[in-house]
């Protein structure tokens, strides 16, 4: 079954829904516990996080460190507005690539679906441009894996005056 | 054959990360080299040099506007960002495939607690 849905919304929000078969409980926890979100939020393959800080409390800190175990990486900051456990977790984010990206703010919610859940993960960016290169580098790092492919197929790319 | 000529223009296009986010801007809506050199930090040369490259690979028009030259997504634009949204989609079910295991490897923990106890 196709499970997830990305959408925009507006001008500048993106909204993302998934459902799970665990309870809210279980994947609210898998959100906010630094032990499980390192086994989970990790991008393409061959990526780990080795930095993975979760002050549980409202201005409680956020730091997400991501390595690809070869000299490339990048690292994640923010702050957590509301935490209502089991079923909200609001927080503010920004990506250090490495100059801070606009904050993006982030509403999750997780909903009893049967036995189940229904995650609903709202993005707030400040502005268009900004949702629009947000939505550029996702796309890039969901790209990675195509590039390799396709430098493989036809060579370099860029000019080599470059 | 031309066809395959295009089709290295447009991934060249697309190879570069600002390209790509001019591209993703402009699927907001039609703009000018000003609207797009102040949010992108850039000069008008430099992102004129980036529209010059996306036209020639076919991914936007221009149309003239007195002296504004407003540029919008072509057909085959709009085709790519369709395309990235979806690989964007895979990147993000990736994780969420993993922490679909992490979800049960915590369930069969509980179950495994509750025999113990």
């Amino acid at each position: 079954m196709s499970k997830l849905t990305l959408k925009t919304e507006g001008d500048t929000h993106v909204v993302v829904t998934r459902r799970f078969a665990a309870p809210p409980e279980a994947v609210y926890r898998a959100h906010m516990e630094p032990k499980l979100v390192q086994q989970w939020m990790l991008g393409p393959e061959g990526w780990t996080m080795p930095v993975c800080i979760n002050e549980a409390r409202p201005g409680g800190k956020i730091r997400y460190e991501w390595t690809n175990g070869k000299g490339g990486g990048f690292y994640l900051t923010g702050e957590f507005l509301e935490l209502k456990p089991y079923n909200k977790i609001v927080h503010v984010e920004r990506m250090h690539l490495p100059d801070p990206t606009p904050d993006n703010h982030v509403e999750t919610t997780f909903e009893p679906d049967g036995p189940g859940t229904l995650m609903t993960m709202r993005m707030t960016l400040p502005d268009p441009q900004t949702r629009a290169a947000m939505l550029a580098t996702g796309m890039e790092r969901g790209m990675e894996d195509s590039y390799v492919r396709l430098e493989k197929m036809i060579g370099n790319l860029t000019p080599a005056s470059r | 054959m031309s066809g395959s000529f295009n089709l290295d223009a447009s991934f060249a296009a697309v190879a570069d990360p600002t390209r790509r986010a001019i591209l993703a801007q402009l699927a907001v809506g039609e703009a000018t080299v000003m609207d797009l050199a102040k949010p992108f930090k850039m000069t008008q040369p430099a992102i004129s040099q980036h529209l010059k490259v996306l036209e020639e690979a076919g991914l936007i028009v221009g149309r003239i506007d007195g002296t504004r030259r407003p540029r919008r997504l072509a057909k085959a634009g709009i085709d790519a960002m369709d395309q990235w949204l979806a690989m964007l989609r895979k990147a993000l079910e990736r994780n969420y495939d993993r922490l679909d295991q992490v979800l049960a490897a915590m369930e069969s923990n509980k179950d495994k607690e509750r025999k113990t106890r």
